[in-house]
C-alpha cells in the first residue's frame, strides 16, 4: 500500500496538517502537499477511471504531464472539472471528486466496456456509426452524447475574478529548474530585463530530488542562494505558479498565473493571464519521462520512475513497500537507490539493456539490489492494484521466467525534452538517435520580426541528460562559466518501444500508450495496417494524444510504434503539431476582465440615465444602447410603439439622436473630396443649407447615408448613421491618407461632442419658440437649412431636417449639457403633448414616408439605383467612389430587384425578410424567387401593416399581387404599391 | 455653464490605487502643419508653451498641449476657457489650412493615483508602462476602447477616452484596482 | 500577434492596436477604365508566400495608415513606411533583396 513515511519530505510542513475531502470522505495531508501526494499518503491509489474503457487508474506522474488522476475540484460556484491532482496544491477544506464512473469509483458499471475492449478498436466510431444515415440523429448521437465528455460542467456562475497583465522583457526564461535559474542569473548580470516564470510553486526543478550538488553545495542550497541573488536584481522579475502556455508571433508569450487556486475565496483574482512581449525567450522547460509499453502498464501502482522519486523525496510518500524498477536507461536506478535508502524494498531492477554496467547500476548492485539485464516485464498482475510482475526476456515473446510479487512498478522509458514552446511558433526538431529523443534543432529556432531566432532552448529542454551537461549548455548559449556538479557518467539509453520486443497481440492489447483516451499499441498498429501513414491522421483516427494531457506521455511512444509498423525511421514519421496551451488554462483567464458590466464597451449617450429611469426598452445599435420605445407601467412594447407613433404625428415627439455620426470636414479641397465621397454634389451646397447624401463602396454598393450641412466656405458637417460614424470617419481618412494625400482636407469625428435631439411633430416649433433665444420660424430656418443660436439658454445648432415627414428640428448642444437640454425640452413640451419616442417609432415613421434605412434596405449588395435614389446621384460628375462599379453590366441590368412598397391584402404585417416567390423551381428544386421584404411594420397611423421590398421589375408592376410564404406554410398575399404610404405631397414637414 | 455635467460627474473608486473621473476638462483638437509659424504662435497663445515633440505632452499649470499625430495636437485648457480658446486658435490660424474643434464634451478624463497606479493600467493596456517616461503621451487601447494616457505626476496617470464609453472605462479601471489584485504585492 | 512600428508616430504597436487593410500600392481605376482594369483593381489580390506589401492603420494610436513589407511565411518584418507613396522605397527593396536573394522584386 502507498503510505506516508515518518521522515523526510522536503516540501511538506508536518506541523501544518490540512483537512480535505475526497469523494465525500474526510482525509488529511500537510501543507506543501499536492492533492496527489496527500492521496497517496493515505493509500488512495485509485484516483479515476479511464475515458473509454473505464479502467481503474492511479496517478502515474507527479507533474503537469499526469493523464490519469483528474478530479472535479471545488463546490458550487468554484467547481471545476478535469483538474490534475498532481498540480493541485492542497489547501485546508479542499474538496475533490473523481470522474467518469457510475455509481462509484470502486464499482463502475461502465467498466463493462473493458470486457468488450477487443470490439472497440481504433476507429470504432467511424466504422460503426456510418449507416444507416437516419440512425445517427436518432440512435447513435443520443447514446454517444450520454457517454461523451469528461467531468461535469459547472452549473453556477464562476465566483472568481480573472485578469490580464501586459508585460515586456528583454528575456523571458521559462522554467525555474537549475538551467532556468542559471540562465536568468546570467542574463540578469548582463543587465537584461528578465522575467523568470516557473509553473510550480517551487524553484529548483528536479535537481534537489536527484541529490545533485552544485559547486559542492546541495542543490536546495544552491537554488536558495541563486533565488536570493536574483531577488536582489531590480532588472529581474520572478514568478512562481506561472506556466508559459504558448509562444506566438514576434515574441508574444502567454503565461498563466494561478494566483489563488490554493487560497480560494481570499479576494485575490484566481488566475492572471500574462500577455508578454519578449525580446527573446529561453525555454528551460526540462524533460518529461516516457512510460514503457508492457502489458498492464496502466494498473494503479505502475508509475514513472521519476515520479516515484518525487513522491518519496518531496512529500515522503512511498507508492508501496515493494517496488520493482523497469528501465532502459540509468536514470531509473536513482529511484531504486532512493527507495532503498528510505528503507523500502526494491525486489529487482529489470533493465531491458543486455548490459548495465555504469556507475548508477554498480551503485545499486553494491547495495545488494538485484539487477536483471536483458529482461522486461511480460505482464503486470493485478486489477485495482499491482500485485506482481511477470519477468521475461526483452528479446523474446513474453514467456514468464519469474514472477516477482510487488505492490508498485517504477518505469522509465527515457526522457523527452519539453519542446512545446520551442515548437509552437515554428522551431524545428531533430531526432537524436543516440539519446532516443526529439530535441530542438538550434539552427532552426522560431523566428521573430527581425527574422532572427527568438527562442533558445537550454538544459534538459535542449536534450541535456546530466547536470553537468545542463549547466554547460547554459554557459555555452548564454555566457558565463558552468559550475561543477557531482554528476556521474551515464551509459546510453537503449530505445524500447514494446516490451518484450516480440510480444503477441494478446499482450499488445494491454499495452497502454495514451492512458486518458485508452489508446493501446494494438490500436496504432491497426491504424497502420488500415493504411494510415501520416502521424497527424493516425492521431485523429486513434485519438492518440488528443486527451486533456495532449499526449505528453504518449506521443513519442506512439509515433515510434507507428514508425515501426510502417518500417520507417522515426524522423520520417515526425511529430504531431505542438499547439498551445502547454497545459489547459481556464476560460476565465482567457476572458480576463471582460465579463458582466464590462463584457464589452457599451456606448451611452448623455441622456442615457434619463431613458433608463423612464421605461426605456433597450435596443443595441452597434455598441450603442438606444431606447426602442418607452414603456409605461402596464403597457406592452407593441402598445408603447403605437402610442409614440401616433403622438409624434399628432402632437410632439422627442428623440435622442445623439448617436448620429457627425464628422467635420474642412479644407480648401473639402468640397472636391466630398464630391468624390458622395454620389451627389456637395461642393455646390450653399452655406447654411443641408443636403441628403449617399456614400458607396468602391464596389458600388450603398454603404451609408445622411444629411450634410455646409458650415462655412471650407467646412462641411457630415451626418452618418449611428452605427457608421467610426467606419465612415476611417473611410474618409483612408482616402485622404492613402489616395489623395495631396488634397488639403482635415477631418474630425465630433459625434460625441454633441447631444442631438430630434424635436418632431406639429407642435415642434411651438416648443422651440417657448424655449426662445432664436428665430425658428419657417422663414428664419427653411426646410433643409441650419442655424446657430441659443435655445432656452443653451448654445444650439438647429437643423431643419426630417426623417419622419413631420415638421422637425434636430438640435445639437454640447454633450455635457445634453441631459439638461433634454430635461428642459421635456418639461417645456408637456403643454404641447411632448413624449419621448424610441427607435422603433422612428422606423415606423420613416417607413410610412418610404425613406430607406441603411441595414434594412441595404445589405451590402444593394446599389442606390436599386432603391430608386437616382435623384441623389449626380449625372454630371466624372467620378465618385463606386461610380465605375455601378457601370458594370450586372449593376446596370434592368433585371435587378428594385424598391417598391408592399401592402398585404388583409392588412396584416408581412413577415420580416420574407421572399417573394415566382413560378417554377431552380436546379436545386427550390422555389424561384423574385424579391424580398426589406422593412415591415405595423403603422398605427394607417391601422395596417406596411412594408418595403425589393422586387424584380417592381416599379413597373404597380398593383400586382405577389405571394410571400411565411412560417407554417402560410402564404401572404401582398400588392405592389408606391413606397410612400403617408402624406405623399410632403405637406406636413414643410410648414 | 451650470448645465454642464461631465460624463460620470466625478465618480471615484479607491482600491489599491484610486480611480476617478476628473470632471469637466477643456480639450481642443487642432489639425494642421505643426511646423508652421502660425501654429507655433497659436499654441503659444493658447497654452503658454511650445508645440510638443512627437508623442510628448507638456503642461504649464492647467494648460498644455499633447502631440497626437504628425498633424494633430490636443490642447488642454480649463473647461470654461475652451470656447474662447477655440476662437483664438482659429483666428490665429486664419488663412492657413488647419482645423480647430472643441472636443471637451466628446471625451472623458480619468486620474489613476497611487504608488501602484501603473499596475491598474498594466492590466488593460498593451503598453510597457514601467518604461513610460513622464511627459510621454501614449495613445493605445484600454481593454476594448481607444484611449490616450500619460504619467501626469509622481504616482499619477491621466487617461482620456471617448465620452460614450466612460462607464466602461471606469468599470475596467475599477475592476483592475480591486484590493488584493496587485500584480506586485508588497 | 504581430508587432509593427508605426512610421508616423514611432510606436512599436501591438497587433491589437492596429487594423489590417490588405494589399498596398493598389492603383485606383475609376470611370473610363476597362472591365479588366477595374476587375484587377477591385478584386485581384496578390497572395504570395514570401515578401508582401500591406496596408495597416495605427487605429488605436495616431490613427495614421502606413505600409509594411513583411514575409507572409516567416512573419519577418522588413520595414514600415508612410502610406503617401505609390511604390516601396528603394532602400527597403534593396534590404529585402539582400535578405531574400531569390525574391523576384516588387512588381
Amino acid at each position: 500500500m502507498s503510505t506516508r513515511l515518518s521522515k523526510g519530505g522536503r516540501l511538506i510542513d508536518r506541523t501544518k496538517p490540512l483537512n480535505f475531502s475526497f469523494n465525500g470522505r474526510r482525509m488529511a495531508g500537510f501543507s506543501g502537499d499536492t492533492l496527489a501526494s496527500a492521496l497517496l499518503g493515505q493509500d488512495q491509489m485509485l484516483m479515476g477511471r479511464s475515458f473509454k474503457y473505464h479502467r481503474p487508474r492511479g496517478v502515474v506522474a507527479s507533474g503537469a504531464e499526469e493523464p490519469n488522476a483528474l478530479v472535479g475540484l471545488g463546490l458550487g460556484a468554484r467547481f471545476e472539472p478535469n483538474q490534475r491532482v498532481t498540480t493541485t496544491e492542497l489547501f485546508d477544506g479542499a474538496s475533490a471528486a473523481t470522474q467518469n464512473h457510475w455509481p462509484s469509483l470502486d464499482f463502475d458499471v461502465g467498466a463493462i466496456n473493458n470486457s468488450f475492449a477487443r470490439f472497440l478498436p481504433a476507429g470504432f466510431y467511424y466504422k460503426t456509426f456510418m449507416f444507416p444515415r437516419f440512425a445517427w440523429k436518432h440512435v447513435f448521437e443520443p447514446i454517444i452524447r450520454q457517454s461523451a465528455g469528461l467531468g461535469k460542467v459547472p452549473q453556477e456562475r464562476d465566483a472568481d475574478r480573472y485578469e490580464y497583465a501586459y508585460a515586456f522583457a528583454d528575456l523571458v526564461v521559462v522554467g525555474g529548474g537549475i538551467a532556468g535559474l542559471q540562465a536568468a542569473l546570467q542574463a540578469g548580470r548582463d543587465g537584461k530585463r528578465v522575467l523568470l516564470v516557473e509553473q510550480t510553486a517551487h524553484w529548483g526543478g528536479r535537481a534537489p530530488v536527484d541529490d545533485v550538488e552544485i559547486d559542492g553545495k546541495p542543490a536546495d542550497e544552491w537554488v536558495g542562494k541563486t533565488i536570493e541573488a536574483l531577488g536582489k536584481m531590480e532588472n529581474v522579475t520572478l514568478r512562481t505558479r506561472t506556466m508559459a502556455s504558448g509562444l506566438y508571433d514576434h515574441g508574444y508569450l502567454l503565461a498563466y498565473e494561478r494566483i489563488a487556486d490554493h487560497t480560494p475565496g481570499d479576494d485575490r483574482p484566481r488566475h492572471r493571464l500574462w500577455r508578454i512581449r519578449a525580446g527573446h525567450v529561453v525555454t528551460a522547460t526540462g524533460a518529461i519521462e516516457r512510460p514503457l509499453s508492457f502489458a498492464g502498464n496502466d494498473i494503479p501502482g505502475v508509475m514513472l520512475a521519476g515520479a516515484v522519486r518525487d513522491y518519496l523525496v518531496n512529500w515522503a510518500v512511498s507508492p508501496g513497500d515493494r517496488t520493482v524498477i523497469v528501465t532502459n536507461n540509468d536514470d531509473a536506478y536513482r529511484t531504486a537507490l532512493a527507495l532503498h535508502d528510505a528503507g523500502l524494498i526494491v525486489p529487482a531492477i529489470i533493465d531491458a539493456r543486455t548490459s548495465a554496467k555504469g556507475a548508477l547500476p554498480e551503485a545499486a548492485r553494491a547495495k545488494g539490489i538485484r539487477v536483471l539485464e536483458g529482461r522486461g516485464i511480460a505482464k503486470v498482475k493485478g486489477t485495482k492494484r499491482v500485485t506482481g510482475v511477470s519477468v521475461c526476456t526483452q528479446a523474446g515473446e513474453g514467456a514468464e521466467l519469474e514472477f516477482i510479487a510487488c505492490d508498485a512498478v517504477a518505469m522509465s522509458g527515457g526522457w523527452s525534452p519539453v519542446v512545446h514552446l520551442w515548437s509552437h511558433c515554428g522551431g524545428k526538431l531533430i531526432w537524436d538517435t543516440e539519446r532516443a529523443m526529439f530535441r530542438p534543432d538550434g539552427t532552426k529556432p522560431p523566428t521573430g520580426d527581425d527574422g532572427k531566432g527568438m527562442a533558445t532552448a537550454v538544459g534538459c529542454a535542449n536534450g541535456a541528460l546530466t547536470t553537468d551537461e545542463v549547466l554547460a549548455d547554459v554557459a555555452k548559449q548564454l555566457g558565463g562559466k558552468a559550475a561543477k556538479t557531482n554528476a556521474v557518467a551515464e551509459s546510453p539509453i537503449e530505445p524500447v518501444w514494446i516490451m518484450p520486443q516480440g510480444a503477441g497481440p494478446e499482450l499488445k492489447m494491454k499495452m497502454w500508450l495514451d492512458y486518458q483516451n485508452d489508446v493501446k499499441v494494438s490500436d496504432v498498429q491497426l491504424a497502420a495496417r488500415e493504411g494510415y501513414q501520416s502521424v497527424e491522421h493516425t492521431k485523429r483516427y486513434t485519438t492518440l494524444g488528443m486527451a486533456t494531457d495532449q499526449g505528453k506521455l504518449s506521443n513519442i511512444n506512439g509515433l515510434a510504434i507507428l514508425s515501426d509498423s510502417l518500417h520507417q525511421a522515426i524522423p520520417a514519421t515526425g511529430t504531431t503539431t505542438f499547439r498551445p496551451p502547454y497545459t489547459p488554462i481556464s476560460m476565465g483567464a482567457i476572458a480576463g476582465e471582460a465579463r458582466g458590466e464590462i463584457f464589452q464597451p457599451l456606448r451611452r449617450t448623455p441622456i442615457h440615465e434619463w431613458h433608463d429611469a423612464n421605461g426605456a426598452y433597450w435596443e443595441p445599435v452597434g455598441l450603442w444602447r438606444r431606447p426602442y420605445c418607452y414603456q409605461r407601467p402596464g403597457e406592452s412594447v407593441h402598445d408603447a410603439v403605437n402610442r409614440e407613433v401616433k403622438n409624434t404625428r399628432a402632437a410632439l415627439g422627442l428623440l435622442d439622436a445623439s448617436t448620429l455620426g457627425k464628422i467635420l470636414v474642412k479644407g480648401p479641397d473639402a468640397g472636391k473630396f466630398l464630391d468624390m465621397l458622395y454620389t451627389g454634389v456637395m461642393s455646390t451646397l450653399p452655406i447654411g443649407k443641408c443636403r441628403y447624401g449617399l456614400m458607396c463602396s468602391e464596389n458600388g454598393f450603398l454603404s451609408d447615408d445622411g444629411v450634410v450641412a455646409r458650415l462655412s466656405e471650407d467646412t462641411w458637417l457630415c451626418h452618418t448613421t449611428s452605427g457608421g460614424a467610426d467606419r465612415i470617419h476611417g473611410w474618409m481618412e483612408d482616402w485622404l491618407q492613402c489616395e489623395w494625400w495631396d488634397w488639403k482636407v482635415y477631418t474630425a469625428n465630433l459625434t460625441e461632442e454633441y447631444a442631438q435631439v430630434a424635436v418632431v411633430g406639429p407642435n415642434a416649433r411651438k416648443l422651440l419658440e417657448k424655449l426662445g433665444g432664436m428665430d425658428v420660424s419657417k422663414e428664419a430656418i427653411p426646410f433643409m437649412e441650419w442655424r446657430d443660436g441659443t435655445l432656452g439658454g443653451f448654445r444650439a445648432r438647429v437643423f431643419r431636417i426630417s426623417f419622419s415627414g413631420e415638421l422637425s428640428y434636430e438640435v445639437a448642444v454640447p454633450a455635457s449639457e445634453g441631459r439638461a437640454f433634454w430635461d428642459a425640452l421635456h418639461t417645456a413640451g408637456q403643454e404641447f403633448g411632448a413624449m419621448p419616442y424610441g427607435t422603433e417609432c422612428l422606423h415606423v415613421l420613416r417607413a410610412e414616408k418610404g425613406f430607406i434605412m441603411i441595414g434594412d434596405e441595404t445589405d451590402g449588395t444593394v446599389i442606390p439605383q436599386d432603391l430608386n435614389l437616382n435623384w441623389a446621384i449626380s449625372k454630371k460628375k466624372a467620378d465618385y467612389l463606386g461610380k465605375r462599379a455601378q457601370e458594370r453590366s450586372h449593376m446596370a441590368s434592368p433585371d435587378r430587384w428594385k424598391l417598391v412598397g408592399l401592402e398585404s391584402l388583409d392588412g396584416s404585417v408581412l413577415p420580416e425578410g420574407a421572399y417573394v416567390v415566382a413560378d417554377g423551381v431552380n436546379s436545386n428544386g427550390q422555389r424561384n424567387v423574385q424579391g424580398r421584404v426589406t422593412s415591415t411594420y405595423y403603422s398605427a397611423n394607417l391601422g395596417k401593416g406596411i412594408a418595403m421590398g425589393l422586387v424584380k421589375h417592381g416599379p413597373d408592376r404597380m398593383g400586382e399581387v405577389l405571394d410571400l410564404p411565411g412560417d407554417g406554410g402560410k402564404i401572404f398575399k401582398a400588392r405592389i404599391v408606391d413606397q410612400v404610404f403617408y402624406d405623399k405631397e410632403g405637406a406636413k414637414q414643410n410648414v | 455653464m451650470s448645465n454642464a455635467i461631465s460624463a460620470l460627474d466625478g465618480k471615484a473608486f479607491v482600491g489599491f490605487a484610486s480611480v476617478s473621473e476628473a470632471g469637466l476638462q477643456g480639450m481642443i483638437t487642432v489639425r494642421g502643419d505643426l511646423k508652421s509659424a502660425k501654429m507655433k504662435k497659436a499654441v503659444k497663445a493658447a497654452t503658454g508653451g511650445d508645440i510638443p515633440a512627437p508623442r510628448r505632452i507638456a503642461m504649464k499649470g492647467n494648460k498644455g498641449a499633447g502631440w497626437m499625430s504628425p498633424d494633430e495636437l490636443l490642447i488642454l485648457v480649463p473647461y470654461a476657457d475652451a470656447k474662447v480658446t477655440v476662437e483664438a486658435l482659429a483666428a490665429t490660424l486664419e488663412g492657413e489650412h488647419a482645423l480647430v474643434a472643441d472636443v471637451s464634451d466628446a471625451r472623458a478624463m480619468f486620474r489613476i493615483k497611487g504608488a501602484k497606479a501603473a499596475e491598474v493600467l498594466m492590466k488593460l493596456c498593451p503598453v510597457d508602462l514601467p518604461k513610460l517616461a513622464e511627459g510621454e503621451l501614449r495613445r493605445t487601447r484600454v481593454a476594448q476602447v481607444a484611449a490616450a494616457l500619460w504619467k501626469s505626476g509622481n504616482d499619477e496617470f491621466t487617461l482620456v477616452s471617448f465620452r460614450s464609453v466612460a462607464s466602461y472605462v471606469f468599470g475596467a479601471l475599477e475592476t483592475s484596482a480591486q484590493p488584493g489584485s496587485e500584480i506586485f504585492p508588497a | 500577434m504581430l508587432t509593427l512600428e508605426c512610421p508616423c508616430c514611432g510606436v512599436k504597436a501591438d497587433e491589437t492596436e492596429l487594423q489590417a487593410g490588405g494589399e498596398a500600392h493598389l492603383k485606383r481605376f475609376g470611370p473610363g477604365a476597362s472591365d479588366e482594369e477595374f476587375d484587377g483593381y477591385m478584386f485581384s489580390r496578390k497572395n504570395p508566400k514570401g515578401v508582401h506589401f500591406e496596408r495597416w492603420r495605427h487605429s488605436y494610436g495616431c490613427g495614421k495608415w502606413f505600409l509594411a513589407a513583411r514575409c507572409t511565411a516567416t512573419l519577418e518584418v522588413f520595414g514600415t513606411y508612410p502610406a503617401q507613396t505609390s511604390a516601396p522605397p528603394a532602400d527597403l527593396i534593396a534590404k529585402i533583396k539582400a535578405k531574400r536573394p531569390t525574391w523576384e522584386g516588387y512588381q
